[in-house]
């Protein structure tokens, strides 16, 4: 398996986040909404590999890419990266979003970075009715706008601060919109509280949903059992592996932690 | 020029192809690393840390990097020795290498029973667990004082019918201590070391980074400690001694059979770079040829002072 492949884009999305396009056709080829790629990052400090959601594949170009909040050293590292430079990358790995034809209608909600991996999934998912929620926390984090808007039938962005769009949570904006129409799956994916919300809200309706989880990794592949979830079996719990087992669970599935 | 070099080894009775293992806890029962690579070039795998039972492990998060090297707690989460007996040996054998089976247990009882089960199975040897740091009972409380090591292994010693590894602690004041226990009370061979017990704390939050608060540190970080054990090890036992800690690459492995190991174990290094142990074994290789090595033997213990 060739892990080196080069970096064929940067852009800028906002003071720090940045979207990354990769040239890897065995990749881009494979590759699933909701699954994600390994990458090393390089630098003296960012031992491990770090995990990225594919964000938007490109099959005639043999490319991806992947969306980066710089927030810690493997991030920071990655941000140095410059265009065509080789960049070491495992993947594809993880389940990925379900996408049946009989879901008609559905809803993408997102959180903050976690809604990258919704892009694609909308670009492949056969329904027929798209409603695309996302969240930011201010005017200044609000990323990707058009390419969702582009993919969805309807497409509200909420800020917590009011600053840009509706004001308040993303979770808010679901739960009045499943008010108004119900949909036949919800697809999620943010921060953890968030995630736990949009879950409850769409188990009250009954209307089935799907998160996508981060956790630390150690291998990615299944194999140190590091990156553990804890999930509901019928009358006892047990530890999936984020990496193998997900990213992407149906939300019933996880018990969030407190 | 045909190529002569003799990688191969014996360990008390446990032959390898060459001295490179998968360490224990690292590399599942190897079916993942299978997608990477052929796990017949492996000299042997130590497969994930068993118990009698299926274990569930420790709460996330269960992994934190640290410079040039990971803490990890995930607390020996396995399917249990008989699940792994029924559905993961016969995929091991259809592999021509050794398997290693690593054995846990939270009494003295389930140790023998552990042995017990693991001497009519289908491995090549027992690694004996006396040295997880991730876990409330058993194990590191056995495996950090002489007396409790020479409990446990003298124990085990009359049920085993495979080569017997200790694989010991580097959480003590005098490991060489340790090794001298286990020699006396019978095992065949030593491993070392596992992991070094650390820890890691998020300052924003003020709250430790790993669900179980602490951890065992593996890596790049933990080789000049692993060195220098398997260096005052090797010297104090007459028994083979397995070093491992940070091994990385070929010149990693030649260190430590000049330090005097007679195999090495790879295995956070795998989770960087998926391919780390056959280039440990080619560099190895590589580094006989160019300084004309015709056997592994030449080289265990080979250090000039």
């Amino acid at each position: 398996m060739n892990l080196i492949h080069r970096v064929r884009a940067i852009k800028q999305l906002n003071e720090d986040t940045f979207l990354m396009t990769i040239e890897a056709p065995e990749i881009a080829d494979t590759g699933k909404p909701g699954q994600f790629v390994n990458v090393k990052c390089g630098g003296p400090h960012a031992y491990l590999r770090r995990p990225f959601s594919l964000c938007r594949i490109d099959r005639e170009r043999g490319t991806f890419d992947i969306g980066v909040q710089i927030r810690g050293r493997g991030t920071e590292a990655l941000s140095r990266f410059c265009e065509n430079d080789p960049i070491d990358i495992m993947g594809p790995f993880g389940n990925g979003f379900s996408l049946n034809r009989e879901d008609r209608r559905i809803a993408v909600v997102g959180g903050g970075i976690g809604v990258f991996p919704l892009l694609q999934l909308l670009r492949e998912h056969p329904a027929s009715e798209k409603l695309t929620l996302l969240g930011f926390r201010n005017r200044n984090q609000v990323v990707l706008e058009e390419s969702f808007q582009n993919k969805s039938d309807e497409l509200v962005v909420a800020t917590d601060d009011g600053s840009y769009g509706a004001r308040g949570f993303v979770t808010s904006l679901l739960e009045s919109k499943l008010e108004e129409s119900p949909v036949d799956r919800v697809f999620i994916c943010g921060p953890a509280l968030m995630m736990k919300h949009a879950v409850e809200i769409c188990k009250a309706k009954s209307i089935p949903c799907e998160v996508s989880l981060e956790e630390r990794m150690g291998c990615g592949i299944g194999a140190c059992l590091g990156c553990a979830c804890k999930v509901r079996l019928s009358d006892d719990w047990d530890y999936a592996h984020v990496c193998k087992d997900g990213p992407v669970f149906s939300g019933e599935s996880i018990v969030f932690q407190e | 020029m045909e190529n002569k070099i003799d990688l191969a080894v014996n360990i008390a009775g446990l032959s390898l192809k060459n001295p490179v293992i998968a360490a224990s806890g690292t590399f599942g029962f190897g079916r993942e690393y299978s997608a990477f690579f052929d796990l017949s070039r492996l000299g042997g795998i130590a497969v994930k840390g068993l118990t009698l039972l299926p274990r569930k492990g420790n709460p996330p998060p269960r992994i934190a990097e640290t410079p040039a090297g990971i803490l990890n707690s995930v607390g020996l989460q396995n399917p249990g020795v008989h699940a792994f007996i029924d559905d993961e040996i016969p995929f091991l054998r259809r592999y021509d290498t050794a398997i290693i089976a690593n054995a846990s247990g939270n009494t003295v009882e389930d140790y023998e029973e552990m042995v017990r089960i693991l001497s009519e199975a289908d491995v090549d040897a027992i690694e004996l667990n006396l040295s997880c740091p991730n876990v409330k009972e058993g194990c590191m409380a056995f495996g950090s004082t002489a007396s409790g090591i020479a409990r446990v292994v003298s124990r085990v010693r009359k049920l085993c019918k495979k080569p017997l590894i200790v694989k010991l602690t580097p959480n003590v004041t005098d490991i060489c201590e340790l090794a001298c226990a286990a020699e006396a009370a019978g095992a065949d061979a030593l491993s070392l070391i596992n992991t070094l017990l650390g820890m890691a704390i998020d300052a924003k939050t003020r709250r430790p980074i790993l669900g179980n608060v602490m951890g065992g540190l593996s890596g790049p970080a933990v080789k000049p400690v692993a060195l220098r054990m398997v260096y005052q090890v090797s010297k104090a036992v007459k028994i083979p001694v397995i070093g491992m800690g940070g091994i990385s690459n070929g010149t990693d492995v030649v260190e430590f059979l000049l330090a005097g190991a007679s195999a090495v174990m790879v295995g956070t290094a795998g989770f960087v770079n998926p391919y780390a142990w056959v280039q440990a074994i080619e560099g190895l290789e590589q580094y006989m040829v160019e300084n004309n090595c015709w056997s592994v033997s030449e080289l265990i213990g080979g250090l000039i002072l």
